[in-house]
């Protein structure tokens, strides 16, 4: 690859939870993602995999240590400047219910870039409408977000976390709550954009039948990384 | 629509029956506030017309004759000084003070009087009256008669006088009918009724005659004199300071309508406290009403605020986001709760009105007063709206997707 910038660069991280008693979270992660990587991320329950993803994700920050995104290192930056590089740097897929319910597909996939913006434009629809349609919504656009099925809102957070075309799309437990044809498409769609866009993923799941699909398996046991 | 407009208006819509019931709770509040102004302001309004119908704001006497001991206080004379009996005195060199006084700022009318106790006799009906000596245009730009004549015309001039309708009554006298004038000192003066008027007061109404100048000044034995001069001020709340100052410049006795009518206006005064007391209260009652509907949105929204968070929408606009709903809220229960208000006022109207219909007093709707109400209830809400809105800005975006 031209860039041989890592995507996604974590040294030595450490959490700490907790002002009197302290609870270490994680314990010194080093961690590489290279552009274009279908990773996945699992672990038992309250290994640190989700401390790990929200603080890669700039949502919370870390006790010590590094997050480098795209080669540029987040440590010391304000709120301001975080909420920025998030939203030009990450993509984000939560569980299907991470989505905004009082507004369309179609708005929801747009909050992103109209956020940023301040004011919506033509070209922001079009793009929402052509992600839906590509996600295989084309008919769901206009449709309120509490009128679709938990497969179908699943795929809006996947057209809404590509809408900006990220270069690293982070993905909590995106198949979580999902029957296995949903889950299987919603996967089928994040390996699709991986492939065509280079896109990198990092998918936190609990599912093996997710994990074993992915090229690259980094296992968290109490805070370490085990494999 | 910019982002923090379109996702505002979005949320309010969603809660539809929270954001109903705040609507009616604000449009209460407003409603209440507009139409206690306007009843209170009406009511006012209209008591100090009536009240200054019938007087000038400020009246210039001369100051009373004091009895002063013939010897030097130290030779005791006399155990009591008896105060000396006041007699109706001239205002010295009047014309001058009269061009005084009218240049004080604030003065907008003078006017020169006799004022004096006397008799009016028709047949063998006596009445006790008391004479006003002016010159007509000159006191008609301080007290406007003219306007409340009944019958006949305000024509003061030579012998002609107008009087109040309550004599006319008790004296049965038409336009055109003869009247004695007489006082204590002997004189007296035949004068004809050219006008009635209706001042509206009942002791006015009976006891005042008008006459020219010359007239009362032979009456009452002042030659060329004049007993007082009465003002009339822009401002009529400023007449106790005018009178003050001009009781300094002139040396003479200056009453203004506010000292004489003390008891009114404690309770004109007593009146306006008990409303904007009311009004802090309901004003109160709104901002803790939509300050703690907006928390309860906060709270359950936290979730989808981070997620708004984690998408990259910046901390500033999820605060305007949260002000917006506040305001639109005031907004649009100021809009609804000034009709409400001005209904009631109209209503109120129609149960306390005359015999005739007309209402007792009218009621002070003015453009002004739905601008404030409005612009109040705008600041209520965007004021207690700052503290949820602070709350929702703040949230940790990982936590609030997690937990929320």
């Amino acid at each position: 690859m031209a860039d041989a910038q890592p995507v996604l660069q974590v040294e030595q991280l450490v959490k700490e939870y907790g002002d009197g008693v302290v609870t270490r979270v994680l314990h010194g992660i080093d961690l590489q993602l290279q552009r274009g990587e279908l990773v996945a991320l699992i672990g038992p329950s309250g290994s640190g995999k989700s401390t790990l993803l929200n603080l890669i994700g700039l949502l919370d920050r870390p006790t010590s240590g590094r997050v480098v995104l795209q080669g540029k290192d987040t440590q010391g930056l304000d709120d301001r400047a975080l909420t920025q590089l998030r939203g030009e740097t990450l993509g984000f897929v939560f569980q299907f219910h991470h989505l905004l319910p009082a507004f369309t597909a179609q708005e929801n996939v747009m909050l992103p870039a109209y956020a940023h913006a301040g004011q919506p434009s033509a070209a922001m629809r079009e793009r929402a409408a052509e992600m839906l349609r590509a996600v295989g919504l084309a008919a769901k656009i206009t449709t309120r977000i509490t009128d679709l099925s938990g497969g179908q809102q699943q795929r809006v957070a996947i057209a809404r976390a590509l809408a900006h075309d990220p270069p690293l799309v982070l993905a909590d437990e995106p198949t979580g709550n999902l029957d296995t044809a949903s889950a299987d498409e919603v996967f089928e769609l994040m390996r699709r954009f991986n492939a065509e866009r280079g896109t990198s993923f990092l998918v936190v799941t609990h599912d093996p039948r997710i994990a074993v699909r992915c090229a690259r398996v980094i296992e968290i046991v109490d805070g370490r990384i085990a494999r | 629509m910019p982002f923090e407009w379109f996702v505002a208006i979005r949320y309010l819509r969603e809660g539809r029956v929270q954001t109903l019931l705040i609507l009616a709770a604000v449009s209460v509040g407003v409603s209440v506030i507009v139409f206690l102004s306007a009843l209170i302001n009406g009511l006012q309004t209209s008591l100090l017309k009536q009240t200054l119908g019938t007087q000038p704001h400020i009246t210039l006497v001369p100051a009373e004759l004091v009895a002063r001991p013939l010897f030097a206080a130290t030779t005791v004379a006399a155990t009591t000084i008896e105060k000396s009996p006041q007699r109706l005195q001239s205002i010295n060199q009047w014309p001058t003070v009269l061009e005084q006084v009218e240049r004080v700022p604030g003065v907008v009318a003078a006017s020169h009087t006799v004022t004096g106790a006397a008799f009016a006799t028709r047949g063998v009906a006596e009445k006790p009256v008391l004479v006003h000596g002016v010159d007509p245009e000159r006191f008609l730009s301080v007290i406007d008669v003219r306007s409340k004549m009944k019958a006949g015309h305000f024509r003061v001039s030579g012998d002609g006088v107008v009087i109040g309708v309550g004599l006319a009554n008790l004296l049965g006298l038409a336009i055109g009918d003869k009247l004695r004038l007489s006082t204590t000192l002997g004189a007296d003066a035949l004068v004809v009724v050219r006008g009635i008027f209706d001042l509206g007061s009942k002791d006015v109404n009976e006891r005042w005659v008008i006459s020219t100048l010359r007239v009362a000044q032979t009456l009452f034995d002042l030659p060329a004199g004049a007993s007082s001069l009465e003002l009339r001020v822009a401002s009529v709340f400023d007449a106790d300071t005018i009178a003050q100052d001009l009781a300094e410049r002139t040396g003479l006795e200056a009453n203004s309508w506010m000292k004489v009518n003390a008891q009114l206006l404690v309770g004109l005064r007593s009146q306006s406290n008990s409303k904007v007391m009311i009004q802090f209260f309901v004003v109160i009652a709104v901002a803790l009403g939509i300050a703690s509907v907006l928390i309860v949105s906060v709270v359950q929204k936290s979730r989808e605020i981070g997620i708004l968070r984690a998408v990259g929408t910046p901390a500033s606009r999820v605060l305007r986001v949260f002000l917006i709903q506040g305001g639109l809220l005031g907004l649009t229960g100021s809009i609804t709760g000034c009709a409400l208000g001005a209904l009631f006022a109209k209503f109120f109207q129609t149960l306390a009105s005359n015999a005739d219909g007309s209402p007792i007093f009218p009621v002070e709707l003015s453009p002004g007063l739905f601008a404030g109400a409005s612009a109040l209830a705008i600041l209520i809400g965007l004021g207690s709206a700052l503290l949820p809105a602070r709350r929702a800005a703040r949230l940790d975006p990982g936590e609030a997707i997690r937990h929320g």
